[in-house]
């Protein structure tokens, strides 16, 4: 195989042990924006500690290698493989396979590979309804309403195209995964983290953690490290961020009428989206124990509204404008019941 | 794809149901230890006759409810759920009893927009002196139900996997 080397973007350091062995590294983009691609590649001293400790044999956002290539690789022969992206279409599926053939270690990387994400959301509607919004929707100059087909026969030959699943699935609906890391996307200083302590672990220097343990954030909620002052709360009103003036800058969030995610959602982030006044929109997933995300989130949002009349407590609920934005934006996917009721029959 | 729900395997409760082909819904209820659950009793000492199509599960308080509860009942092949509790201002944990409807009602918001029907969440208020009153609740949810039919939550990952596409098709 031959990949395209990286052009160095920072000097490496030096190789504490020049003759330590290389790792084998890939990375793999499903349904997923990219993001946490760019994350990987962003990350302040990572590029040289991958660059360090690993070879990269399969990487699509950042080095060239074919489909064919990782296929002609032995099993098992890929110490850690980063995968992110949902399962949305046959392709996706194929390679979640094949990597999870190929690796030593899957790890679900970023929230849509974890839990779905925002490509989770589209598990509101049906197969049908998706086509027609993303190929003949607002905005799309598609008369003769031409959708994707998976075979096209062509005077050159048969052309298909992957087949798309009637919903969304996380990695680990499809496959076997050892360890998920949280985040749209992963901070970049918990990424430095996780592949340091991963060379360590592949070292002998460190134990893996159980299979299935999350790496690269905490055990418990956002609310645990924001910064912000915790009372006893009692919402009279939700209100939308931008309708909210002026807003508290110390005090809780959610006390002030704000929905903010961070009582269902994972710590790791540094609370990094209410220290700058923005609500948290749950990217880290859900915290320990928690089954399904939205469920634990309804629940500590309507613990806190203050009132006992059915009409006032309506009311108050109005101030949530999308109810299923609000408590399963990143986890709709991974939700007890994976999408709406016409995406799951396809009608 | 066919919507068409499989036969549901026989349950113990179903014994007493009629043998022919009329929907008999599973329906999930979440009772209330110091009010709800023991009119459920009261029901039963007394004779009451109510559908057999309820398993009752004991919480301490509806304020105990985790919509947890709730979904994974869906998720698991209920047809609907039933909430109850004690009448407002007669909580044994004071307003308790509130927490549980304000979850009931977030809840039923968010179940609507995900596309089920508002009818296969309900909330009845029980004292334990009102064996009567829930034994008829009961009968009326199950026609309900009934009315609307099975609910299908059981075939969504196993449709998903139907249309999974092996390895070689697209390497």
């Amino acid at each position: 195989m031959t990949a395209i080397p990286v052009p160095a973007l920072a000097p490496a350091p030096p190789v504490a042990a020049p003759a330590a062995p290389r790792h084998r590294f890939a990375m793999y983009w499903a349904s997923a924006c990219g993001g946490c691609d760019i994350a990987v590649l962003n990350v302040e001293g990572v590029l040289p500690l991958v660059d360090a400790h690993f070879d990269i044999v399969f990487w699509p956002a950042a080095v060239d290698a074919k489909y064919a290539d990782l296929e002609a690789m032995p099993d098992a022969s890929i110490d850690i493989t980063l995968f992110s992206g949902g399962i949305r279409n046959s392709e996706n599926e194929a390679l979640a396979r094949l990597l999870r053939r190929k690796s030593k270690l899957l790890v679900a990387f970023g929230s849509c590979a974890g839990e779905g994400c925002i490509p989770g959301l589209a598990n509101l509607s049906p197969l049908s309804a998706v086509f027609e919004a993303a190929y003949d929707g607002p905005g799309t100059d598609n008369p003769e309403h031409v959708l994707p087909q998976p075979m096209w026969t062509a005077p050159e030959g048969e052309l298909d195209l992957p087949l798309m699943a009637p919903l969304l699935r996380t990695l680990d609906q499809v496959v076997p995964v050892d360890y998920s890391v949280p985040g749209c996307p992963p901070e970049s200083a918990r990424i430095g983290e996780v592949l340091a302590f991963v060379v360590e672990a592949l070292e002998g220097r460190a134990a893996l953690p159980p299979v299935g343990s999350v790496l690269g954030a905490g055990h418990s909620t956002v609310c645990d490290e924001c910064p912000r002052t915790r009372g006893v709360k009692h919402i009279t009103s939700f209100r939308r961020i931008q309708d909210v003036s002026p807003i508290d800058p110390d005090l809780c969030l959610l006390e002030q009428g704000i929905p903010c995610n961070g009582p269902a959602t994972r710590d790791g982030c540094a609370a990094r989206c209410p220290l700058v006044g923005a609500p948290c929109i749950g990217c880290y997933g859900p915290a320990d124990g928690v089954v399904d995300y939205g469920a634990r989130l309804m629940s500590a949002f309507a613990s806190v509204v203050d009132a006992q009349e059915p009409a006032e407590i309506e009311g108050i609920l109005d101030g949530i404008a999308d109810p299923v934005g609000q408590f399963y934006r990143f986890s709709l996917a991974r939700s007890l019941l994976g999408g709406s009721r016409a995406a799951r029959l396809g009608r | 794809m066919s919507v068409t729900a499989a036969p549901r395997p026989a349950l113990a409760g179903d014994a007493a149901a009629p043998a022919a082909s009329r929907f008999e819904p599973l329906i999930i209820g979440f009772t209330c230890n110091w009010c709800s659950y023991r009119a459920a009793d009261l029901a039963g000492t007394a004779r009451i006759k109510y559908p057999p199509n309820v398993r009752l599960v004991r919480l301490m308080c509806a304020g105990r409810l985790d919509p947890t509860f709730v979904l994974k009942a869906f998720a698991g092949g209920a047809d609907a759920v039933m909430v109850t509790g004690c009448w407002p201002g007669d909580c044994h944990y004071r307003e308790q009893n509130f927490k549980g409807l304000r979850r009931f009602l977030l809840l039923r918001r968010v179940i609507t927009a995900l596309g089920i029907e508002p009818g296969r969440l309900q909330l009845v208020w029980a004292s334990a002196a009102e064996g009567d009153r829930l034994a008829h609740e009961i009968a009326r949810i199950v026609e309900e139900v009934r009315a609307l039919g099975p609910f299908e939550a059981r075939e969504r990952v196993t449709q998903a996997a139907a249309l999974a596409v092996p390895v070689e098709a697209t390497t």
